[in-house]
């Protein structure tokens, strides 16, 4: 039977099928990050096991690390002990580890691709559901739990059961000021925050040809968000380009071998879906959310739905309208903004500066406006410097601080207050997601620096100058 | 299958007849189960405490009366029936340890989101799936009586309303359900085929 991308990866790793049980999968990298693992040690700890393939994991702190001040001591005790043990686990096991200040630190979904770890055809896992990310490389990689991570470290593999199988296809061009975080909220608008639970997504069509390999991350970060184990995008020439040369990456006869295996991973063409979903680039605008999932989300022009005309409950979704403080028909242009996030492990990449500052370049912060800029790693900052970016940066009053996850979970202390309002780069906009009490838009970085200069939402294609 | 080692990892589930907490919310996210700022342990303790944290306590810490959670007429149920799409969101294995340290041994929704309901299967919390209207059946009895009894019966796979006798079955696929009967979990599993893993391993080509 004709096989899609996702059945030749899934397929290939699996060590034991269980009959009327899961898969014992291998999993060929894994990442891990200081809030989630500590628990997996003291596992093994106490059944006396050891990790059979430290070289096939590594560690990066970056949950709950400061922005600001990182070659200081970390404050807070809690957080300072979850890195302290990230740091002991990993030498005593013999595992990589890129801590605070470390020249390779940042989100582990940034520094993974970074450092060419990241491959097509691999399975990747992390405790950290946003590891669809990786994906976008032609990879299965998917969130585990922490006592996955435990099985991980122990014998490199999970016990799952193989997911069901979803195509989804947007073609056609993308409007002007409509990026790859756009297409991805868009999807799940319409699929909802549920629509692709149990199934592993493989995203087609040419808006994902055509669009770069940090795009097609920021679409592969966002799968999760609809519910879907993971997304992945076929590996193509754009993806060994990207790969080639990074730290980790396969070079000389490895390379040649890795690429006859990349070459292979593609869907044929009668191969078979559980479903599938066309949509239309033309259709799709700069996008909003309003309420208190990713789900809910428009075009940044559009008015908040009328319960009457939303699927689902009604309770639910009015006690959603009233935590965001909006009413049903409001217009989400020109609502006033307290805070700007630029960063995570969804926009936090090199394109993601060069566009907010396509926005900001010549003009100046909204005085209303407490903007955090958060590179997802060191070397995007080196690059951001080397652009010259930082001083557009500063020159309309923003401040660059350091690498990590910062506000899109709030663990460290860039938390947005109770009440306030922020329209946010990242991938979670539930209830006090940013900080007790906060209220989250999320957005594109175009649209998070028009509203960061206007002091309001703001759509940004009214600032930009259109190429024709 | 199962070594003579294999330890016990949580208290076995067998049939389970317990009164239950409703929350008939949509979409409820692990965020909300536990929010990201009691993540800091080290340990796996005391994750009972902040289980719904910001729902079940305003900005000053003192309890809401009139959330499930805190309401006395629910008290000590082991059960929670929720919303469709239930566990949404991070992977967070601490919403499920949150679950098992507030006492709870089975979550029922007509929606379960996959990695919370991988974690609880993992940790020993029952997610019971059913259809919308028995779920909608489910609050309504709780709704006309807090004392409402359910019983989950997990070698036969079905719940119960114990007052009218309704029932409706489940699935759960044989491995964990034996898991699940036994009180293992899936490491020891894995750590009894670590042959089998080491030569599939040098196959691997990175």
């Amino acid at each position: 039977m004709s096989k899609t991308l996702f059945d030749k990866v899934w397929d290939s790793h699996v060590v034991r099928k269980i009959e009327d049980g899961p898969d014992v999968f291998f999993i060929d990298r894994h990442f891990i990050h200081e809030v989630t693992s500590p628990v997996a040690f003291v596992g093994l700890k106490s059944r006396g096991i050891n990790v059979m393939y430290p070289e096939k994991t590594f560690a990066t702190a970056d949950h709950n690390t400061p922005t600001w001040n990182q070659h200081l001591p970390v404050a807070d005790p809690l957080s300072a002990n979850q890195l302290e043990a990230l740091a002991n686990n990993a030498a005593e096991y013999g595992i990589s580890h890129w801590g605070l200040g470390h020249r390779n630190n940042g989100i582990v979904h940034i520094v993974g691709p970074e450092n060419g770890i990241t491959l097509p055809g691999a399975t990747i896992v992390c405790g950290d559901s946003h590891t669809s990310t990786h994906g976008a490389f032609g990879a299965i990689a998917f969130g585990i739990g922490t006592s996955e991570v435990e099985m991980v470290l122990s014998t490199q593999c999970i016990m799952q059961p193989k997911p069901k199988k979803m195509r989804i296809n947007v073609n056609g061009k993308l409007g002007f000021g409509v990026t790859p975080k756009d297409v991805a909220l868009y999807i799940i608008s319409k699929q909802t925050t549920s629509g692709a639970t149990g199934y592993f997504v493989e995203y087609a069509g040419d808006v994902f040809e055509n669009m770069s390999m940090e795009g097609r991350m920021t679409v592969c970060n966002l799968s999760i968000e609809m519910g879907a184990r993971g997304g992945m995008i076929a590996p193509d020439e754009k993806t060994f380009e990207y790969i080639k040369g990074r730290k980790h990456a396969p070079t000389g006869a490895d390379w040649d071998k890795a690429m006859a295996y990349w070459e292979t991973l593609y869907t044929e063409e009668d191969a078979e879906f559980d479903v599938e979903f066309n949509y239309d680039a033309a259709d799709i605008e700069p996008m909003i959310t309003y309420g208190t999932n990713p789900g809910m989300g428009m075009g940044v022009t559009n008015s908040i739905p009328l319960a009457e005309n939303v699927e689902g409950g009604v309770a639910t979704y009015k006690k959603s309208l009233g935590y965001m403080n909006f009413n049903e028909g409001d217009d989400m242009i020109g609502k006033t903004v307290d805070y700007v996030f630029l960063g995570s492990c969804t926009n936090g990449r090199i394109e993601d500066f060069r566009a907010f500052c396509s926005i900001v370049e010549g003009k100046q912060k909204a005085p209303n406006i407490t903007a955090w800029l958060v590179p997802g790693s060191h070397k995007v900052v080196d690059q951001i410097k080397e652009e010259g970016l930082d001083k557009i940066l500063t020159e309309a009053g923003f401040v660059l601080r350091e690498p990590g996850c910062s506000a899109c979970l709030a663990m460290n202390d860039d938390k947005v207050p109770a009440g306030k309002l922020a329209v946010s780069t990242s991938n979670r906009n539930f209830e006090g997601r940013q900080g007790p009490g906060s209220r989250t838009l999320l957005a594109s970085p175009l649209v998070a620096a028009a509203t960061a200069v206007e002091g309001v939402v703001t759509d940004p294609r009214t600032l930009m100058k259109e190429l024709v | 299958m199962a070594k003579s080692k294999n330890i016990m990892a949580y208290d076995k589930f067998e049939v389970l007849t317990s009164t239950a907490y409703p929350l008939p919310i949509e979409n409820v996210d692990t965020d909300q189960i536990i929010p990201a700022r009691f993540l800091k342990a080290t340990e796996r303790k005391g994750f009972g405490d902040n289980f719904f944290r910001d729902w079940r306590y305003d900005s000053e810490g003192n309890p809401i009366a009139d959330f499930p959670l805190n309401d006395a007429k629910y008290a000590g149920a082991k059960i929670l029936v929720g919303g469709k799409n239930f566990g949404s969101g991070s992977s967070r294995e601490h919403a499920a340890w949150s679950v098992y340290d507030f006492g709870l041994r089975c979550v029922i929704s007509s929606f379960f989101a996959d990695i919370f309901r991988n974690n609880c299967l993992n940790i020993g919390v029952l997610p019971v799936q059913v259809s919308a209207v028995f779920a909608q059946k489910l609050f309504d009895a709780i709704e006309a009586d807090p004392k409402t009894e359910i019983k989950v019966d997990l070698p036969n796979q079905t719940v119960t309303l114990v007052s009218t006798g309704e029932s409706e079955s489940f699935d759960i696929n044989g491995y964990k359900k034996g898991n699940m009967l036994n009180g293992f979990d899936d490491i020891d599993y894995l750590q009894n085929m670590k042959e089998e893993i080491a030569s599939f391993g040098e196959t691997r080509p990175f």
